[in-house]
């Protein structure tokens, strides 16, 4: 058994003359809680969708859950969930069906699905519309169930892409108490956010500036090193230096 | 009004921005027109037929080598019996088989009458037809030399027509066809893709953002509208400027009355866009909608290719409601017959009120929408 | 296997759940069928004609009668002059004028040469072709009943020495030259297309747009997977609406059923596949639905076009009749006609139909291989 859930040793994506993500190096142990912060446009994104496979470094090594991302993409998917930063279940289909959907994709039988589902709509307390689109719910609601999903087959690693965007402060406490939960259980947890009370929660935090990883310890560590009071203030010495436009 | 102005050029923008695109809907008219300017006729080359020739005789051989020289048709098929004809048009590619009566040249000279039967693939009955005439008018050709020849005049008593088609003397398939691409395209642009835009928005969700906009409904409306209509524009002009250079398609009445019809139909055609849209609630809807509802009846039921006329006459009361179908009246008159408003008012008035009417429906949904 | 399962699941789940979308599916093309194919047709129906006469004879009034008596001509009015005729015509009133000329009928009953001119509106030159050779064969007609009395008021009979061949026709399998028989196999064809063109690579380009994609990007579906899964429903719909399709042919217009519906099923699975795959590879070139449908519908109209299916492709040009090679659509339209209304067998459309697999399997290639789960 492995003891690192992600590796990533030099890793880097270029768009042509652009260089998204600049040589990124770090590990993240099993069970951790691990925040990715940066600015916008700090190359966040690109650096989780090559650590998902949905894209394909330029150059660099990356090992999630064990596998390479180079040859092991498929392998990667089996053991990681993916909650986007753009809600992403069906509209027209309702929460139940959407459980159903990814839960059977995921490869979880036919026999057990419908108590796996009974446990997730328990869990996201929606017992009262699980019949309904899941357009008709509120935003909050919709990403408790994305979340849930996300981690609906026992993933080693769980991808969360500004899980709590636009989402009330007390589903946000939620989020962080299921979050604190699964970590327990010894998922990974790798979590973007631009909420810094929340970097406060995790294991240890990076901040990501202009494609490199400028920072990474844990919050207290980070609060030491740069004499601040709060990963807010470290963060945004270190992001008034970006030189990439804001946004 | 700076709001609707920006508005508009982000519409612009985000249009003719995507290059691939651009290309595919101006170069889109250009190739329809050159590919069917040349392709789709109803007249006949090439087609192949059989000869079973129970004769072989000097008559029998010259009628062969006319149909053979004839462009129409290219012998392709020999026969030794009436056996093989089964065959040979369940394979598909014969379309008619000649057969000559057995001692052709002797009964002929002897009778002064001989059959030819002719037998065609009539799957097809408007190429059957079509064949057929083409044999039969090489026959009568060589009928007619072969009896001046012995010095026989035919006596022609009795009733003779003479034939003046007027407008389009050589009948020519595209001067009919340049009107429905027109109208084809115009369709295309600039209903089916405004409609599909303006769906878009609202399926993403950004139709509430603009909503809340300082923009008016109708500005939302507008703004999507333009860029199609510039396309339009420009498409209209491309056509019309393939039509007579390239194909020299005549162009009898004005330039400026045939214009005046072509921007009323684009916003007919605008107008029905903006209903669509403001009927379906996905963009998947929209396309079938005017697909089913726009593509097929434009081809079919306007007369593009089949004459109203032609038509049962429920379908002829349909046909009523397809405002292609009187845009194609008007263009043609003013292409081929140098028609005015005096002629074509009445297919205007039309075009007219049905534009008014879309665009009041749909005024009336969006309104309802936003109680 | 599974995987697929829960793929199919959702997709009809999200189908059947599209209220708006279901009569499309399946109550339009039944409509289409019904109203297009009875559109589609090149028989002459009444046409307005108006006669100048400056004769104003026995003869004009019995030709009257007769072009009347066919049920395809209505006369319109009888004017003086051509003027005032050539105004109807320019009006869009009438389709022909028959100018009689002053001494028609004193021409006429001397057995000699009487001419009578036939002005036709070609702006529509297939309507005018028609009604060209239909009054040709009613004056011819009118001559051959009066033959008998000219020819006894003639003091000298004509010599019969002039040779004649005549032609003898014979019309198989459609002797009535009916031709919705012709058209109904067809636009089945195309609404079939239609289905398959536009429904599955708009399906998934929709998932695009929306981004529901990328979730399944991240999934262990694989490639094979997410295709089957998007192709097999529509493929599905599609063969359904065809047998409805046929079934209206066979019940409801009589199109005879020669061949065997088995060897029709067969072939539209292939070409379903084909038109599909196309969707699909149109799909992963573009990034909208609008830019997808707009492809696709130019496709279509080409397709329509250059398939033989109001215009013989015999009367092609041939660079165009090599490029209707090219059109599935062209093959499957001729296939169902031979099949239907031939009887042809395997034997006769062998070729078209490996021509079809091998569209078939190269778009789906393609297509799978351009559609990729990693972006970039």
């Amino acid at each position: 058994m492995y003891d690192v859930a992600i590796k990533t040793e030099g890793l880097t994506r270029r768009f042509g003359d652009f260089t998204a993500v600049d040589q990124i190096s770090f590990e993240v142990k099993k069970g951790e809680i691990f925040g990715f912060l940066g600015a916008n446009g700090a190359g966040k994104t690109t650096a989780m969708r090559m650590l998902t496979g949905l894209l394909m470094p330029t150059e660099g090594q990356a090992e999630v859950a064990g596998f390479d991302v180079y040859k092991q993409a498929e392998s990667i998917k089996k053991s990681i969930g993916y909650m986007s930063q753009k809600f992403s279940l069906y509209n027209d289909l309702t929460a139940e069906e959407n459980i159903r959907f990814y839960g059977g994709v995921y490869g979880i039988g036919r026999n057990e699905l419908p108590q796996k589902t009974d446990e997730v709509i328990d869990s996201v307390g929606l017992q009262s519309v699980r019949k309904k689109p899941v357009e008709s719910l509120p935003l909050g609601w919709k990403q408790k169930l994305a979340f849930s999903i996300s981690i609906l087959h026992q993933p080693k690693v769980v991808f969360l892409d500004e899980p709590t965007g636009g989402v009330d402060p007390v589903i946000r406490r939620q989020f962080w108490e299921k979050i604190y939960e699964i970590a327990d259980r010894g998922i990974t947890v790798f979590v973007t956010t631009h909420y810094m009370d929340e970097a406060e929660y995790c294991d240890r935090v990076s901040i990501m500036v202009d494609g490199k990883i400028e920072a990474l310890d844990t919050p207290k560590g980070l609060k030491q090193s740069f004499s601040c009071d709060s990963i807010e203030e470290v963060f945004i010495q270190l992001a008034r230096s970006a030189e990439r436009g804001q946004g | 009004m700076n709001t609707f102005k920006g508005f508009v050029i982000k519409e612009f923008k985000q249009i003719y921005r995507d290059k691939r695109t651009l290309l595919v809907l101006f170069g889109m008219p250009v190739i329809m027109m050159v590919l069917f300017g040349f392709a789709i006729r109803n007249e006949i080359s090439d087609a192949q037929i059989g000869v079973l020739d129970f004769s072989r005789d000097d008559v029998t051989q010259t009628l062969t080598h006319k149909l053979q020289a004839s462009k129409s048709f290219t012998v392709n098929a020999w026969l030794e019996s009436y056996e093989e004809v089964e065959d040979l048009f369940r394979q598909g590619n014969i379309k008619e088989i000649v057969v000559f009566e057995q001692n052709f040249a002797e009964k002929l000279e002897r009778e002064g009458v001989a059959d030819i039967q002719v037998i065609t693939d009539a799957t097809d009955p408007n190429l059957a037809k079509l064949v057929q005439a083409y044999t039969g008018s090489i026959v009568r050709d060589y009928v007619a030399d072969l009896n001046a020849e012995n010095g026989i005049e035919i006596q022609q008593a009795g009733l003779q027509p003479e034939v003046r088609m007027m407008y389009n003397p050589e009948l020519r398939s595209v001067n009919l066809f340049v009107p429905g691409l027109i109208a084809i395209i115009l369709m295309l642009i600039s209903a089916l893709m405004t409609s599909i835009s303006i769906t878009r928005e609202k399926e993403m969700g950004n139709m509430e953002i603009l909503l809340v906009s300082p923009l008016k409904p109708y500005h939302i409306i507008i703004g999507k509208v333009l860029p199609y209509m510039v396309l339009s524009i420009v498409n209209v002009l491309t056509i019309l400027l393939l039509a007579r250079f390239v194909f020299e398609v005549p162009f009898r009445g004005s330039n400026l009355f045939f214009f005046l019809e072509a921007g009323l139909f684009i916003m007919t055609a605008l107008a029905l866009g903006v209903f669509i849209s403001s009927a379906a609630n996905n963009q998947q809807t929209a396309m079938m909608v005017s697909l089913a509802g726009l593509l097929l009846p434009t081809v079919l039921l306007s007369g593009f290719i089949f004459p109203v006329s032609s038509m049962p006459e429920v379908l002829q009361w349909v046909s009523h409601f397809i405002p292609a179908k009187w845009f194609l009246v008007i263009v043609r008159g003013i292409m081929l017959k140098g028609s005015d408003l005096m002629l074509v008012w009445k297919e205007t008035l039309i075009l007219g009120v049905m534009t008014a009417g879309f665009i009041g429906l749909s005024l009336k949904k969006f309104n309802v929408r936003l109680q | 296997m599974n995987t697929i399962r829960f793929l199919l699941e959702k997709e009809f789940l999200q189908i059947f759940r599209n209220k708006s979308m279901l009569p499309i599916l399946f109550l339009m093309p039944v409509v289409q069928l019904l109203v297009l194919s009875f559109a589609a047709t090149y028989e002459l129906k009444e046409v307005d004609f108006v006669m100048v006469d400056q004769d104003r004879s026995e003869v004009s009034r019995q030709l009257a009668a007769e072009f009347q008596s066919t049920g395809y001509f209505t006369l319109h009015d009888v004017v003086s002059n051509m003027e005032e005729a050539k105004q109807m015509m320019d009006a869009g009133k009438v389709g022909m004028i028959m100018h009689l000329p002053p001494g028609l009928s004193s021409d006429f009953y001397s057995g000699q040469h009487a001419s009578i001119q036939l002005s036709v509106d070609a702006v529509d030159g297939t309507q005018a072709g028609l009604i060209q050779s239909y009054s040709a064969s009613i004056i011819n007609d009118f001559n051959q009943q009066h033959r008998a009395d000219l020819e006894m008021s003639l003091p000298n009979k004509p010599v019969h020495q002039a040779k004649t061949i005549n032609l003898v026709p014979q019309n198989w399998y459609n002797p009535e030259l009916d031709y919705i028989t012709f058209m109904v196999p067809g636009i089945l064809v195309v609404l079939v297309s239609m289905i398959g063109l536009f429904l599955s690579g708009m399906n998934i380009v929709r998932e695009q747009e929306i981004g529901t994609i990328e979730q399944l990007n991240v999934t262990p579906i694989t490639k094979t997977q997410f295709m089957i899964g998007k192709l097999l429903p529509f493929w599905v719909i599609g063969m359904f609406d065809l047998l409805i399709g046929l079934a209206l042919a066979r019940y409801g217009f009589d199109i005879p059923f020669l061949g065997s519906l088995a060897t029709i099923l067969v072939v539209a699975g292939i070409f379903l596949i084909v038109v599909q795959a196309l969707g699909l590879f149109i799909s992963t070139v573009t990034g909208t639905q609008q830019q997808a449908m707009f492809i696709a519908w130019f496709m279509m109209v080409i397709f329509i076009l250059l398939g033989g299916l109001f215009t013989p492709i015999e009367s092609m040009p041939g660079w165009a009749q090599d490029l209707t090679l090219a059109n599935p659509v062209a093959y499957f339209i001729r296939i169902m006609r031979m099949v239907l209304l031939k009887g042809a067998g395997w034997e006769e459309i062998a070729w078209m139909v490996l021509v079809l697999s091998g569209f078939a399997s190269l778009l789906l290639l393609l297509s799978i291989n351009r559609y990729k789960k990693t972006a970039g």
